[in-house]
Formats: structure tokens, sequence, C-alpha cells
């Protein structure tokens, strides 16, 4: 029969490996892009003329760049040409430059989520933490930020979601994530093509759709009353 | 009310004419634009130690923009703005030290959002002040019941009512033992009703010996409390006078078309 036939096939691979991978990608690269997206946040909010110019042109630069192409620069040029190792083993170290390159693109649309959640905080809030005192850093650090972040949790969740479904980019750095994994399947056994890709896209399916639950509820629960 | 500031009353509780202090903010031929427009037209303006100095004028004449160059959260052009003898630091963390000496109650209260009524008021000296967090949360109490409060201590601003709001706000102002306190029309944005229990804080405050600058249309606040009134038009001081003197023989045209039209409804 058929189905046992293709059930038979999809059992000789390591789906759930994979996708393991992209998981794995998407949360250390989710980690470092919300780090480093709200420092650029910060710089583009910040009274200082010279770090609001270097976080504007980091984001328009980067997000209007393709994926691929820093993936690619990645490999092509951080490591082989600039000797950027971050790992002996050779799969570690790709796996670590997929992962910066994927947080180096996705931190431009963290701090552009996280401005969109700047503004709507009332500039009183900030006028009042300057009035107590407060200096820029702490300011916004104990004032703006944090009522920014529950601004900002819906547009913060679609990133995340771009960003688990970028993860499968991470094949142009020889990452064996579950799209490798797909043509692989896809090559070995043609007669299923059509199962093999509806198999794949439902199990993207499955993870991304409770991420967008998940924040469309924290993002009406945590929204800061007025 | 056993603050340090009750030297200037009197056992019936009646308010010396205080202005006996010294100067406590100076500004001196103040200038400031707003591209074009002339906000403040060189501006001099002495309030001293104990002093109640009532900003009244037209909308857009300048008294918010007068009240933020005081603590710098809009920088002047030209003139200078000293506080206890110290001028103002153009940026940074000396700015930020000083600032914390000039209280601010702003019209639209302006309380942390996200943060209880208790942590409004610690925030400052915890962050700024370097409070111990007891002592912070022990002196947030005492102000927040002096100001009829303290049972919404653990509320968020969101759950209670304007003049609650700006009630917390004066005391989040306290919490910092400023030199002085500035208010931007603190209460324009209440209902009728709210009104008089934060006009009653104030003049509470005043009658203890606060040196305050304060805008405000609420002639009865003046007259309860005020040492003087500074009448504003079109970025410059137009009058200063007593506040008996200054509502009822006003000396400038401008003055006396204002009071015409506030006094006609
Ligand atoms: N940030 C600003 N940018 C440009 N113009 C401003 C700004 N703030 C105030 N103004 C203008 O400056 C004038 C004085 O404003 P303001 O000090 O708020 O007056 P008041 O408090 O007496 O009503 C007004 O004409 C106002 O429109
Ligand atoms: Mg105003």
């Amino acid at each position: 029969m058929l189905v046992s036939e293709f059930l038979d096939t999809l059992s000789g691979y390591d789906i759930a490996g994979a996708y393991w991978v992209n998981l794995k990608l998407t949360a250390f690269a989710a980690v470092l892009a919300l780090v480093l997206g709200t420092a650029l946040a910060m710089m583009r909010i910040s009274p200082v003329t010279s770090l609001r110019w270097a976080g504007t042109t980091y984001v328009n630069v980067v997000r209007n760049m393709p994926l691929t192409i820093i993936m690619a620069s990645m490999i092509l040029v951080l490591w082989p040409q600039l000797g950027l190792t971050l790992a002996d083993d050779f799969a570690t170290n790709f796996f670590r430059l997929a992962v910066i390159a994927l947080a180096v693109y996705h931190a431009s649309f963290v701090c552009e989520s996280i401005r969109s959640g700047v503004n709507t905080v009332p500039v009183g809030q900030a006028e009042a933490a300057r009035a107590i005192g407060l200096a820029f850093l702490p300011a916004a650090r104990l004032v703006i930020l944090p009522q920014a972040f529950r601004g900002a949790i819906a547009p913060l969740g679609n990133t995340l979601i771009a960003l688990i479904k970028n993860s499968t980019v991470a094949a142009a750095a020889s990452v064996p994530e579950i799209s490798v994994l797909m043509r692989e399947m896809v090559e070995n056994d043609a007669n299923f093509v059509v199962p093999i890709f509806l198999t794949i896209a439902v199990g993207f399916v499955i993870i991304v759709v409770p991420v967008g639950v998940l924040t469309t509820y924290l993002s009406r629960r945590l929204a800061v009353s007025r | 009310m056993t603050d340090s500031f009750v030297t200037s009353v009197t056992p019936d509780g009646e308010r010396v004419p205080s202005h006996s202090g010294e100067p406590l903010v100076v500004l001196s031929e103040v200038n400031k634009h707003f591209g074009e427009l002339h906000v403040l037209q060189d501006i001099n303006l002495t309030v001293h130690r104990g002093e109640v100095v009532v900003v009244i004028g037209p909308s857009g004449s300048g008294k918010s923009t007068l009240c933020r160059a005081i603590n710098r959260l809009e920088p002047i052009d030209s003139g200078t703005i000293t506080l206890d003898g110290q001028p103002l630091p153009a940026e940074g963390k000396a700015l930020a030290r000083l600032r914390a000496d000039v209280g601010m109650v702003f019209q639209a209260f302006n309380l942390f959002a996200h943060k209880t009524i208790l942590e409004n008021v610690t925030l400052g000296p915890i962050k700024v002040k370097r409070m111990k967090t007891a002592a912070a949360k022990q002196r947030a109490m005492e102000l927040l019941e002096r100001v009829g409060v303290a049972n919404q201590a653990d509320k968020l601003p969101a759950q209670l009512s304007g003049g609650q709001q700006q009630r917390v706000a004066i005391a989040r102002a306290l919490a910092m033992q400023p030199k002085v306190l500035l208010f931007d029309e603190p209460t324009s944005a209440l209902d009728p009703e709210m009104v008089n229990e934060v006009l009653d804080t104030m003049v509470a405050l005043a009658k203890e010996g606060m040196t305050m600058v304060v805008v405000t249309h609420e002639m009865g606040f003046a007259r309860k409390a005020a040492d003087r009134v500074v009448f504003m038009a079109d970025g410059q001081i137009v009058e200063e006078a007593e506040p008996e003197k200054f509502f009822t023989d006003p000396q400038s045209h401008r003055a006396q078309d204002f009071l015409g039209k506030i006094l006609s409804h």
C-alpha cells in the first residue's frame, strides 16, 4: 500500500533531528538578535547624534540585504578570508556562523519592532523619568523599554516567526537542517515529491502557529493600561 | 507635618510672606526659540527659598516652556538659569543629579504606567538617591499617607482617579526631597470635582514652606497660597505683583484683558 510505503520511506530519515537543528538555530539567533536589536533600538532613540546615525544605518543596510547574501558572506568572506573561526569542529563552526548571520539580519527587525513599541509609550513617561533625575540609560531600562517591550510583543512575534522560517537559509552555510534533508529526500524518493513537501510544510505549521497564538495572547495580556 | 519646611508657618497656620529667603532659582536674560517663534524673551525671574510663585497667562504665552527650561527638559538658547547658586549643567550625569533637586508635576500626571503607586514613588529614591529599598518604601508610604492615597499603594496608576494620580505624582516628586517643585497646570486635566483635593494638597505644601512655581489659572489657589503672581504674555513677563493686588488692580492692558476674559465665565 502506498501510504505505508511512504511512511517507511519517512522513517528512513531523521526528520525530527533536522527540525531540531532549525529550532536550535532559531533559539540561539533569537537571543542574539534580541540583544543586538535592543542595543540598536536604544541607539536609535538615544540623545547622541552619532549613535542614532549608526543605528539607523545598520537597520537600513541590513534590512534591505537578502539573507542569503548575508549567510553566504559569512561562509565565503568572514570565514575563509578574514579567518573568523568560531569552533575547531567544521560543522559546529558553520552552525555558529549561520546563527550569527541569522542574528545580524533579524536584529534589524527586532530593532524596528522595539521602536514601534517605544512609539506606544507616551513622551510624558520619558519626561517624568528625566524629571526625577534618571539619566538616559536608567530611564530607558527602568521606564521606557519595559513598556516598549510590552507594546512590541506582536511585531516581535512576527519577527520570531520569520526567523523560524528563515532558519532554512542556513542551508547556504551547509548546516544540515530540514530544507537540506528535504532536498535529499526528494532526490532519493522522487515518486513521493508531493507528500514529502506536504510533510515538511505541515511541520512548519505545527511549529509556527502556536508561536503566533502565544504572542497574540501575550500582547493582549501584558498590554500596559493607561 | 513634621517636616523641615515648617519654619515659615505661624502657630495659627497662616503663611508668612517668606521671600526673606535667599534666591533659590534665578533666571537671567533667558531666551528660547522654537524655530522662528521666540517663546521666551529676556526672562528675568528670581524665586526665593520658601516662596510660592504663581505663573499665569494666556495659552501659548510660554508658561510650560518656562517650567521645562528650569529643569532643562527644554534647552535654552541664551541666558543663565541657576539653582541654589549653581548653573544648570548642559547634559549628562551632572544634569541628571541636579534635576533630582527640581521636582516636576505635569498636567497629564505622567505616572509610570507599568509600575505600582508605591513603585512610582520609590523608583527615584532607590535608583537615583541610592536609598535602601526598605527605607525608600517607608518614606514613600509616609508621603502617600500625607497626600491621602496610602490605601492605593499596590494598584497601578490606571486604576486610580485623576485626582488620586496627581496626588501620587506630587508624592513622587516630594520623595526626591527637591529644593523646588514645579507644577505645570496640575489641575487642568482633572474633572472639576477632583480639582480641590489636589489644590488642598498644594496649599498644605505651600504652608509648610516648600518653594513652588505653579502654572495655574486657579485664582483661589493663588490668593490662598501664592506670595507673588507672574503674568506672562507672548513669551515675556509682563507684570509681577502680590496676588491680591494683581487680581484686583492689574496694571498692564494685557493683564486687564486676560483677567477680564477668565473672570467673565
Ligand atoms: N516642542 C515645541 N516645538 C515647537 N513649538 C512649541 C513646542 N512647545 C511649545 N511650542 C510653542 O511655544 C509656544 C509656547 O508654548 P507653551 O510654553 O506650551 O505655552 P503655555 O504653556 O503658556 O500655553 C506655543 O506657541 C507653542 O505652540
Ligand atoms: Mg502649558
